[in-house]
């Protein structure tokens, strides 16, 4: 620890800290541009410059580190001198178009130049005008805009693991670009939007829509994949304008992937707006009586066991548990969440949880990545990974189609076959497994969605136990799921009850009556003909296509909803606007439908509701708060783990930008997709 | 004045052989492993006791910058890096040693690597010194024949790898830390300090970059040892410099001689004096483009060393001696390193990418006189703002020959504008 004084006040601080963290620790805000906590250090806005005793010239604080008995003047007459320098020429060549610049209220530069700028320009000669470049559907620019903080570069560089970007030319022709213009091949592109401390990156769908002191800012939860990013909705009126991530240590850190940003303009189309009931083989208008009679009338004398519901990717908690408790007073034990038709072990939770947790990547020392490509499935956890191996070299090798992950890996093989070669030794990475004293067995959705699913998860967990990964302390066992709605939904035990169908026996004719809430990933071809479907969601997707009765629900920005990410974090999402039209909150639907039906659920509010959710699972009490997992039990899940099949591991997401509803409807998601996936596709054939 | 037997560069001017029997003819390559065999310690000793100062401009002594590098390497090794990048305008000694004593700068090699414990060494010579470029590999292949380097580099149990590498022409590359980043295949672009390179330096091993001219002198030093080179110069200032005379003098010249000699001795004996006349001076810019220009009356009586020129507010630099003689516009002359510096400029820091501009923009003004006399003391402060305030020295290059302007022509640049404006007036009124 070194003792610095930082303008009279006297703080400890790590050897090898920097000035401008010790200033911080002391209180005392350091203004810059191009530092940013998360990245290397470029030292190059020399914005931050201090004064440090006995050196001659002001040092960049970010850059500088601590020496013991250091004395630091953040405020000083030289101090404050330099800065007011540095901010003139920063804005000497820096466009003057605060008033139609979308950065406008958030913008690093207007808030320093307030605190260092002068009141009037003294540079008389021309600006300079910067080309600005195309990097794609997501990320406009404006580089006359751009200071050279190369934060952008470096972004792309260490976090999204896709060195694209780069500086050209030298001096004050000096730009930002991608040498060879092209689209920014990364799902976490949108962060330059926000690690730009100017308006030169900004968003392309969000431009000159609103400005940011008029938006509504709401906290949520994000469910475009299982991670649970947190994330703030930004909305005017009934529009959600942007999403923007909120700071999570634990989950997502600053981060958040492009699905999750940009899918927002899906939220405005295709929306269920009012209620729907097929007449004579075509959909037309409804009330919501009327919508609830045609389902009563069919419930009418149908045995429950003649019953079904099928919930999807997006729903919250809440909702999913008010449609299992439906269920249970019709008497039907025919529920079931995984759409997908993945076999996972819901008897134990560590069965089925990422159990290392996110933040326990940081802690991993190697890597085994069963059927899945987090990149495309969490890229926000993908970043984590490589995060981990940028800071330690972790090892890091994969069971399925060889893919760029942004970080090295050892491609295995394709298929189950490599876990058992693992398990039995013969596989050269099992020795570097069983030689790491924190491994990761990470599996995916792609190993569990397929026939022998429970014994790839049976053999998972056992080579998680042989290789050393379930010890007291650490649980190197994880699923890496891709619905948000998954893992609340086998906490909640929305799976077939005693005797009950699963997906694939209620879509082939098991059951007369289908509930389908906001399950959008069945084929409606499999339905049985004589089922009788309702449809309740928020669009008109491939479950309304197929519905008798369609019930206008709420999305997840249009509603107070509890959900579980894959870690099992528990964490509630705020309402940030109404739903549309005559839709209303999923949870109030079947409050209301129970009723009609004489069987009404024991709940009048959202706070009835969530206690009971904490009785049914008293995980749903514990609200972001996540203990850190051992393993006790080492007792694996019923598969027989050696029934493996031989077919390789298919990919579970093939289009990362159109994986659900919202991101169907989202015109933003689907340039992405002309953008990235097709030419991908294309090049593949 | 320095006599013949005292000189270094005894080849200066190529009159001799340039190869290794020319080189052997002049005393170099004579018994090397003597100097060898007394030891990393002892070499490094024997330099600081001769008061060597840094060669390439900014005058660090140089036994103590050896002396930083680590006495026992762990598993990273060491590497000595030569600067051969010599681009400062007027600058052209370094040019002269690798073309016409190829051979002192290899010996020099050897000798400041083994004493830094690195058997590696780069020399980093900048692209437009083609043929510099061809003699000097010739003499690294000569050398390496002759059994000179290589393994047990002149028959001592020191292994020693040489390795020519051609810059691409950027003045920017001159910077040690840039020209490591070079030498790496990276943009060159200077790095932070610290961590200085003798702590992570080339390819984050420990590493230290000299001038040509710092190592071509230093196996002389040894042979002749510490107390010759230090009784020549003045204190603190010691040795023998290799001065680059140009501009308005009657016969450009490079020359060495002692550091410490007055400024004017050195134009007239070796320059054959200004062009029309000592009193036809105008001004002189005394170590390369970098450094503040000093007047007449400075040049009368200034002398040529590191710190009677830092007392006089400007610097040795490299010892590029530019003479202007009074049919020269200063404020021209001036502008014109403006444009040059603005053009090298890497672009990193923000007060020397958007200053140099800045500057180039109001000189260019100045010298048609097209300004406020306002703007002489608002050019004044872009200087200040620039100077100490980026990751290396060349926003203070770009700064220090404005503030030399101003500081000594402000009457000048004052009468410009007058006129100027006086013209203005004169077309009005018609």
């Amino acid at each position: 620890m070194a003792k610095v004084t930082v303008d009279g006040i006297e703080v400890e601080v790590p050897n090898g800290a920097s000035v401008l963290q010790a200033a911080e620790l002391a209180g005392r805000e350091i203004p810059r541009f191009c530092y940013h906590d998360r990245l290397s250090v470029a030292g190059n806005c020399r914005m931050c410059l201090v004064e440090v005793e006995k050196s001659p010239k002001p040092v960049a604080s970010c850059a500088f580190p601590v020496a013991d008995g250091m004395v630091v003047k953040t405020d000083s007459p030289m101090v404050r001198q330099a800065r007011r320098g540095v901010m003139e020429f920063l804005l000497i060549n820096h466009p003057l178009d605060c008033p139609i610049c979308d950065q406008g209220g958030e913008c690093d530069l207007q808030d320093q130049s307030m605190a260092y700028g002068m009141d009037h320009s003294r540079y008389r000669e021309a600006k300079r005008a910067v080309r600005d470049k195309n990097l794609g559907p997501l990320v406009k620019t404006v580089m006359t805009r751009c200071i050279q903080c190369t934060r952008c570069v470096r972004f792309a560089a260490e976090i999204a693991g896709v060195p694209e970007l780069g500086a050209t030319a030298r001096g004050e022709n000096m730009e930002i670009g991608t040498y060879v213009e092209r689209a920014l091949s990364s799902e976490l592109s949108g962060n330059l939007i926000d690690i730009c401390p100017v308006g030169a990156l900004t968003s392309k769908p969000y431009a000159f829509v609103a400005r940011s002191w008029e938006l509504k800012k709401t906290d949520a939860i994000d469910v475009f994949d299982a991670v649970g990013c947190n994330i703030r909705i930004d909305s005017r009126g009934p529009e959600v304008l942007r999403i923007l991530p909120r700071l999570n240590e634990d989950v997502n850190e600053e981060w958040l992937a492009d699905k999750s940003r940009f899918a927002v303009d899906g939220l405005k189309r295709r929306r269920l707006d009012r209620p729907w009931v097929r007449r004579g083989g075509k959909l037309e208008p409804a009330s919501w009586d009327q919508a609830f009679d045609a389902i009563a009338a069919r419930l009418h004398g149908l045995d429950g066991a003649r019953i079904g519901a099928i919930v999807g990717d997006l729903c919250d908690a809440e909702s999913m548990l008010a449609l299992k408790e439906l269920m249970a007073a019709l008497g039907s034990a025919n529920l079931d969440a995984r759409q997908d038709g993945a076999q996972l072990d819901a008897t134990r939770r560590e069965f089925y949880l990422f159990n290392t947790t996110i933040a326990g990547i940081e802690e991993a020392d190697a890597i085994l990545i069963v059927g899945a490509n987090p990149r495309r499935e969490a890229p926000v956890l993908n970043a984590r990974i490589r995060k981990r191996w940028l800071a330690a070299g972790v090892s890091v090798a994969a069971i399925g189609a060889p893919a760029d992950l942004t970080y090295p890996v050892r491609w295995l093989g394709a298929g189950p076959d490599v876990l058992a070669a693992l398990r039995a030794g013969s596989e050269g990475f099992a020795a570097t497994l069983r030689a790491a004293k924190k491994p990761m067995v990470i599996l995916g959705e792609g190993a569990l969605r397929r026939a022998d699913g429970a014994a790839i998860l049976a053999a998972a967990w056992m080579l998680a136990a042989e290789i050393g990964a379930l010890s007291a302390d650490w649980h190197g066992f994880n699923v890496l799921h891709n619905a948000a709605a998954r893992v609340g939904a086998l906490d909640l035990g929305f799976l077939p009850g005693p005797g009950g169908k699963d997906v694939a026996a209620m879509l082939e004719g098991g059951v007369d009556l289908l509930w389908l809430l906001g399950a959008d990933e069945i084929d409606g071809a499999r339905i049985g003909a004589q089922t009788f479907v309702v449809y309740q969601g928020h669009h008109g997707d491939r479950g309304a296509a197929r519905a008798d009765v369609i019930l206008p629900g709420a999305a997840y920005t249009e509603k107070n909803g509890t959900y579980v990410n894959t870690e099992g974090r528990v964490q509630r999402g705020e309402f940030a606007v109404f739903p549309p039209g005559e839709a209303r909150e999923d949870w109030r639907i079947l409050r209301a439908f129970s009723a009609r039906v004489g069987h009404p659920l024991p709940y009048d509010d959202l706070d009835a509701l969530r206690r009971r959710m904490a009785e049914v699972n008293a995980v749903f009490a514990r609200i972001d708060d996540l203990p850190r997992r051992g393993a006790v039990d080492l007792s694996p899940p019923a598969g027989d783990p050696a029934a493996l099949l031989s077919t390789p591991f298919a990919p579970a997401v093939v289009n990362y930008y159109q994986t659900d509803p919202i991101s169907r409807a989202s015109p933003t998601m689907a340039s992405c997709t002309a953008t990235f996936h097709q030419p991908l596709a294309q090049a593949a054939e | 004045m320095l006599g013949d037997k005292d000189r270094i560069f005894t080849n200066l001017y190529g009159l001799q052989d340039w190869r290794l029997k020319g080189a052997r003819a002049r005393g170099d390559w004579d018994n090397t492993a003597a100097i060898l065999a007394r030891g990393r310690d002892a070499i490094v000793e024997e330099i600081k006791a001769s008061g060597l100062r840094g060669r390439g401009g900014a005058g660090f002594p140089t036994g103590m910058k050896w002396s930083f590098m680590p006495k026992q390497p762990d598993v990273r090794p060491s590497y000595l890096v030569v600067n051969a990048d010599e681009s400062e305008p007027g600058t052209c000694k370094d040019r002269d040693i690798i073309r016409h004593d190829p051979h002192k700068l290899i010996e020099g090699c050897l000798v400041a690597s083994f004493a830094m414990g690195a058997h590696a060494c780069y020399i980093y010579i900048r692209g437009e010194f083609y043929n510099e470029a061809r003699h000097l590999q010739a003499a690294i292949d000569e050398a390496y024949e002759a059994g000179l380097i290589g393994k047990k580099a002149c028959g001592s149990d020191w292994d020693f790898d040489l390795y020519l590498h051609r810059g691409a022409g950027a003045y920017i590359c001159g910077e040690e830390t840039a020209l490591l980043e070079s030498l790496e295949g990276k943009k060159g672009m200077p790095r932070l300090k610290p961590p200085f390179p003798a702590a992570v330096g080339l390819y984050g091993c420990p590493t230290t970059v000299n001038n040509v001219e710092s190592i071509a002198v230093t196996p002389t030093i040894m042979r002749r040892g510490a107390a010759w080179f230090s009784a020549l110069g003045r204190p603190k200032n010691t040795g023998t410099k290799l001065f680059c005379i140009s501009g308005h003098v009657n016969k450009p010249c490079n020359v060495e001689e002692e550091l410490g000699i007055p400024l004017r001795e050195l134009i007239d004996r070796y320059a054959g004096g200004v062009r029309g006349g000592w009193d036809n001076l105008l001004a002189v810019i005394p170590g390369g483009s970098s450094v503040p220009v000093l007047p007449k009356e400075i040049c009368d009586t200034v002398l040529m060393d590191f710190d009677s020129l830092r007392d006089v507010k400007s610097g040795l630099g490299t010892a590029a001696v530019i003479v202007m003689d009074k049919s020269t516009d200063i404020i021209k002359a001036i502008a014109r390193l403006s444009r040059f510096y603005k053009h090298e400029s890497c672009g990193q820091c923000t007060p020397c990418r958007e200053g140099t501009g800045w500057m180039m923009r109001v000189m260019d003004r100045l010298v048609e006189g097209r300004a406020e006399s306002a703007e002489i003391d608002i050019l004044e402060q872009v200087t200040r703002q620039v100077e100490g305030h980026t990751i290396c020295a060349l926003g203070d290059a770009a700064a220090w020959p404005i503030q030399g302007l101003i500081r000594h022509f402000r009457p000048e640049i004052e009468a410009r504008i007058a006129a100027f404006q006086a013209r203005g007036l004169k077309l009005a009124a018609e």
